[in-house]
């Protein structure tokens, strides 16, 4: 069974541990990117959100929780400044993790963690209602589909992977009430908006 | 205990084996780049992700 089994030991000894993972996230409000092992990543995090949550509540007893773990009095100054305000409308989510392939010696993977930068986004309620619209009456959007994923694929080469046509069939769906004349026009790469969730 | 009645034959170990073989990695196409990357990775060859999001600078 997996109980008790919420978090990865990274094999080191507790100590050792909470010191590495304390580094990483001072690294990162320090340099608001680092980049480290995949598993490390993803162990940091927790602690950065929990941060950046402590910057928000922005008390004297949460600043030195803050400092408590960070190892820098410059980065909790920082962190209370300038990060915490920047997420204010933002509810969690205010790290990502980006894989960037694998290490040479070790192969371990490796991958990017950083701040997310970009205001969040407020049309989101709205997106969602058109895609269930969307589908509601998906019987003749399909056949509009169709001859525009073509387009968009003899674009990008012949041999799509199943995955990256699918992304675009959702694309499409997305897009299909209001811009239908600007999806030729516009590059395929440009039509994600940015308020999709990172994969994590 | 139960216990197999037959040995296996080599023809059908050998055919029990034929889906076996590895079919390669499974790679996606960049948006960015049209370069094969691996699905959600950041793009070794021209460093973006999720198209707008250049993350690294390419390495001359
Ligand atoms: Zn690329």
């Amino acid at each position: 069974m997996r109980h008790l089994k919420a978090y990865r030991k990274l094999n080191r000894t507790s100590s050792h541990r909470s010191l590495m993972l304390r580094n990483l996230v001072t690294s990162l409000f320090e340099h608001e990117r680092v980049e480290t092992t995949l598993m490390k990543a993803k162990e940091a995090r927790r602690i950065a959100e929990r941060m950046i949550t402590l910057g928000k509540r922005g008390t004297l007893h949460a600043r030195r929780q803050a400092a408590s773990v960070l190892m820098k009095k410059s980065v909790v100054k920082k962190l209370f400044d300038e990060i915490a305000p920047k997420y204010e409308k933002r509810n969690g989510g205010y790290t990502r993790i980006l894989r960037v392939g694998y290490r040479k010696g070790d192969g371990a993977p490796l991958a990017f963690l950083e701040l997310v930068e970009e205001e969040i986004a407020v049309k989101k309620k709205k997106k969602k209602k058109e895609t269930k619209k969307a589908t509601a009456k998906s019987a003749p959007k399909k056949e509009k589909a169709a001859p525009e994923k073509k387009k968009e694929e003899a674009k990008e080469g012949p041999s799509e992977e199943t995955v990256e046509t699918k992304e675009e069939a959702k694309e499409e769906v997305q897009k299909e009430p209001s811009e239908k004349s600007e999806v030729e026009d516009s590059a395929p790469e440009n039509a994600e908006p940015e308020e999709t969730k990172p994969e994590e | 205990m139960p216990v197999p009645k037959r040995r296996t034959s080599k023809a059908r170990r050998d055919k029990r084996r034929s889906h076996h073989a590895w079919k390669g990695v499974a790679l996606s196409i960049c948006p960015q780049c049209l370069e094969p990357k691996l699905p959600h990775h950041v793009c070794p060859h021209c460093g973006s992700y999720k198209g707008k999001e250049i993350v690294e600078v390419e390495e001359g």
